[in-house]
């Protein structure tokens, strides 16, 4: 049957080159595996040349798809299931990119990418280690690519093509609208695209700029651990079992930025769009990521041991092989949907489960095997680490660095356990602080290594020296901690001195961190910046820790809920977070005052913005923030919220929406209408009904107000709205010396005014029922400050500059090296 | 031995250790009979609303005050409280994963994670209204 307006070349194209790129990698892997076993030159070269055109074939044919897939984003294709899944017409040109992630197959064909950039460098620099490197990092683009190929092998799906059309999806089995004759067992119709006139739109949470930055970074730093696991398993295979260290640890230095800023950039988007109200909560796809990044960091420290004291090169190995091999597991945990009630990212599970385990046993158990037989062969030095030498306690710090990872994975890996045994563990009752509050012994060890281990020499240090070096960052160290006590403070203490004392620590141990090692760059280096990436990024590293304590632990919530607003709260009760803000009423909240101004909509979609202005009580601070949130976004009822923040040197205010009235309810009939009813009854409002509770005369009343015969008819009402939300307010009916008059009372979120007219001596009554939009506009709102969190987002960037100065500087060494060589 | 063996072996065997107390503070996956079993006893009850009975929320009044009715798999159905906002989505969840307490005959919950369902399988529900514009029905 043919389809009326359907652009089928686009998806052919794509298909075909997904399967050339499944075919172009396979053989390039095989292609640089005969090269890498050639026993003469000759053989060599040529199985390489045919490596290289079969991998730059892939290359192109990965753009290809990437180009495919964009056009058909971009030109709103809808008969793909993937544009109209991930798209929409009213979307932002610079969102279309983010569409690409959002789904499963994108963010595989992402990873591919970059393999393909980083293979191609690695063609053009990697010399006598191509042919092996290359043939691990092409086995790894075929396995990527079998993650998108939507082939059936013997009725078996494997993987998933992003060009599957969207009649073809499954997506039209119970909707008989799209078929023949309204008849679901019937063809689709040919005209169904017709109907199809716009896509599912890309996730609100996910139309922030950082999404469309972070899954680069990301997905780069993923591919980047690959190459130093390639180099690792050339080294075993070519028996050549330190020589590799050399190329592989520029490879592993941009590995840790890119990784390292990718995973931070996570982090800022969730500070800045999603409302938990922070930058990091250990969840379980944020530590997924950070774990093969910290093995990383482990394996550049032991593989920077093995080159200067010929130590450590078997636990360097095992870091890169675990640090590549994390992230296949994060990628099977994120990925599989076995993660389920434990992580708030929802991840649908595409069917690949089988496919996903595969990949990750066949890319790790394999490696550790290997290097397990071989681990005799890798050689070590039988001599013991002296103590007061540089590599001692360096290492040290890598491992405790590594333990610390396997840690967060092993308690971030409960949903795995449950499955495979059978058990039933949930996360503890304060999940965060489960993982707080053994990582900070970690932060406090491993910033103190950090600090001192520089000023220790390769082999050995002699005593006098390194006290002498020693004194005048600590000094300056033990300055600025005074200052500290003086002047700063951590307000944590809701877990116990214990816990608090050891933040004070950290904090000391950061600043330590900090202070020598930026005095490292004048005392050991001699200001000669190229040298001193290591150091440029400790301080980094001292920043991240330092930032990350104080925010987290000096956070205050500014919408504390204690008194001022209209909100009862029982005796005993703690202040709670959420706040409601009645329109033009200002609420003072101890340091801030919280204004709510008004809201106001985006021209396109249902998006809106709400204007709350914060003062400070001081008058240093006036300020609008203009948190935002889609309500009943394309048909989906509730409120997705964005949060904004205004940003000072010292802290930033930070403030996003959690409750607005339901805009349905803005409708007004600016009267009372009067009802007569009696107490049991019953009346319908527009959106819902009241039920009349009992009524009750007090005839103890205050004399001087009510004079001598006055008296009070109270009438509680129940409201049950059509939501199922339940309201009970009491009106009130005075007679007192002016005669009778009523007291009403408001429902504002169902819009409601009621008020008791009337009593009649049957004891029927008469009540006024107003609803009108104006009655009340609000908005309910948490607010919180965040002191020096600039100090973590700068503390990222300068230590991922750190990192790739220390890089530029291996690249040249080892230049200089092979010339001198060549030489 | 090495010193840096003994090292290892100490760190090594506080991570395991750390581990294993981690496994003791860690708590349980419920149901609501389960729950009611241990009251007191900080629980992960997974549940999903009842849509026929009413939920009690008024942002005027109290912002942090939340109650409705959770019913579970086995058709148990119990009250719950909530001291914070009303998730954006409440309504719109398929399941509940509700963390805290029963205690008194109620659910006294401090977090709760909402599970919606996947656009792709709202699209199948009969009779739900489509996001991407495709007519459900005739």
């Amino acid at each position: 049957m043919d389809y009326i307006g359907e652009q089928l070349l686009p998806g052919q194209l794509g298909h075909f080159f997904i399967i050339l790129s499944m075919v172009a990698a396979l053989l390039a892997s095989v292609a640089y595996f005969l090269s890498a076993q050639a026993k003469n030159p000759g053989d060599e070269n040529a199985w390489k040349k045919l490596g290289r055109i079969a991998f730059l074939t892939q290359v192109f044919s990965i753009f290809a798809v990437f180009g495919l897939l964009f056009y058909i984003i971009h030109n709103h294709l809808f008969e793909y299931h993937y544009a109209w899944k991930h798209s929409s017409r009213s979307l932002e040109l610079k969102y279309l990119l983010s569409c690409f992630w959002e789904g499963q197959e994108g963010s595989f064909l992402l990873w591919s990418a970059c393999h393909a950039i980083l293979g191609s460098i690695l063609i053009k620099r990697s010399g006598q280690w191509e042919a092996p490197v290359m043939s691990v990092l092409s086995i790894t683009q075929f396995a990527l690519a079998t993650m998108v190929a939507g082939l059936y092998i013997f009725g078996w799906k494997m993987g998933s093509n992003p060009f599957i059309l969207l009649r073809d999806s499954g997506v039209f089995d119970n909707a008989p609208a799209m078929h023949v004759n309204f008849d679901i067992n019937q063809p689709v119709r040919p005209d169904y695209l017709q109907s199809v006139t716009d896509g599912n739109d890309l996730n609100p949470l996910l139309q922030n700029y950082w999404m469309v930055i972070h899954p680069p970074f990301l997905f780069m730093g993923f591919a980047s651990t690959t190459i130093p696991f390639a180099f690792a398993m050339a080294g075993l295979w070519k028996k050549q079992y330190g020589e590799w260290t050399k190329p592989a640890l520029p490879w592993a230095l941009f590995s840790a930025a890119v990784l390292g800023v990718g995973i931070m950039m996570g982090g800022m988007w969730a500070y800045e769009s999603l409302t938990f109200g922070g930058y990091w909560a250990w969840d379980p796809v944020e530590n997924a990521s950070l774990v093969p990044w910290m093995i990383g960091i482990s394996g550049i420290h032991t593989l920077l041991i093995y080159r200067h004291s010929g130590h450590s090169l078997r636990a360097t190995y095992l870091f890169f092989i675990l640090s590549f091999g994390f992230v296949l597991y994060s990628t099977f945990l994120t990925r599989s949907g076995i993660l389920g009630e434990a992580s708030v990212h929802a991840f649908t599970d595409l069917g690949m489960n089988w496919q996903l385990s595969a990949f990750l046993f066949a890319f790790t158990i394999p490696p550790l095997i290997y290097f397990a037989r071989n681990y005799r062969k890798i050689p070590s030095v039988q001599q013991e680490e002296n103590i007061s030498s540089r590599e001692f306690w360096i290492f040290i710090g890598a491992l405790v660095f590594f333990l610390s990872a396997i840690v967060i994975i092993g308690q971030t890996s409960t949903p795995v356990l449950n499955k495979v045994l059978g058990t039933n563990i949930a996360p503890p009752e304060d999940a965060e602080f489960s993982y707080n509050s053994i990582q900070i012994y970690v932060a406090i060890i491993v910033a103190a290594l950090t600090a001192f281990s520089q000023y220790l020499r390769y082999k050995d240090t002699p005593r006098a020296f390194f006290w002498k070096k020693m004194l005048i960052p600590g000094i300056i160290t033990l300055v600025f901690c005074a200052l500290f006590l003086l002047l700063g403070d951590i307000k944590y203490d809701r877990k116990g001195p214990v816990f608090n004392g050891s933040i004070w620590l950290a904090v000391f141990c950061s600043i330590y961190t900090i202070v020598a090692n930026f005095s490292y760059i004048w005392l050991g280096l001699k200001g000669k910046l190229r040298l001193s990436g290591g150091s440029v990024a400790h301080v980094g590293f001292g920043m991240v820790l330092l930032g990350i304590l104080i925010s987290s632990s000096n956070k205050d919530i500014l919408s504390n809920n204690i008194g001022g607003i209209p909100a009862p709260l029982a005796e005993g009760e703690n202040p709670r977070e959420n706040l409601t803000l009645i329109k033009d009423m200002t609420a003072n909240m101890g340091r801030y005052s919280l204004t709510y101004l008004g809201d106001s909509a985006h021209p396109k979609k249902e998006q809106w913005y709400y204007k709350i202005r914060v003062k400070s009580n001081d008058g240093k601070e006036d300020f609008v923030l203009m948190p935002n949130a889609f309500v009943n976004y394309k048909g989906n009822e509730g409120l997705m919220a964005n949060p904004d923040a205004r940003h000072y040197w010292d802290h930033d205010v930070f403030a996003y929406i959690t409750s607005v009235p339901n805009p349905d309810n803005a409708k007004d009939t600016a009267s009372f209408k009067p009802y007569t009813r009696k107490p049991g009854d019953s009346l319908f409002y527009s959106n819902g009904y009241i039920v009349i509770n009992e009524l009750k005369r007090r005839d103890s009343v205050p004399e001087d107000l009510f004079g001598k015969e006055g008296f009070l008819y109270e009438l509680p009402l129940t409201i049950h709205s059509k939501t199922g939300s339940i309201y009970t307010v009491t009106t009130h009916l005075a007679n007192a010396k002016t005669g009778y008059f009523a007291l009403p009372d408001t429902v504002p979120s169902e819009s409601l005014v009621l008020q008791l007219q009337k009593v009649n001596p049957d004891q029927t009554m008469e009540l006024g029922v107003k609803e009108s939009g104006a009655v009340m506009k609000y908005v309910t709102l948490k607010a919180y400050r965040y002191p020096m969190i600039r100090l973590l987002w700068y503390g990222v960037w300068i230590t991922a500059i750190g990192i790739l100065i220390s890089m530029v500087h291996r690249i040249r060494m080892n230049r200089r090296k092979s010339q001198e060589q060549t030489v | 031995m090495k010193k840096i063996h003994i090292i290892l072996l100490v760190l090594v065997a506080g991570s395991i250790a750390v581990l294993m107390s981690f496994l003791k503070t860690s708590s349980t996956y419920d149901t609501i009979e389960t729950a009611m079993a241990k009251p007191g006893k900080f629980v992960h009850l997974m549940a999903k609303l009842d849509k026929t009975q009413p939920i009690e929320y008024d942002a005027v009044k109290n912002p942090n005050f939340l109650s409705f009715t959770a019913v579970d798999s086995t058709g148990k159905s119990m009250k719950v409280i909530y001291r914070n906002a009303k998730p954006d989505n409440l309504e719109l969840s398929d399941k509940l994963v509700l963390k805290g307490k029963y205690t008194d005959g109620l659910f006294d919950c401090q977090d709760i994670q909402t599970k919606c369902p996947s656009k792709y399988k709202e699209e199948q529900a009969k009779g739900g209204t489509h996001p991407g514009n495709i007519p459900q029905s005739k």
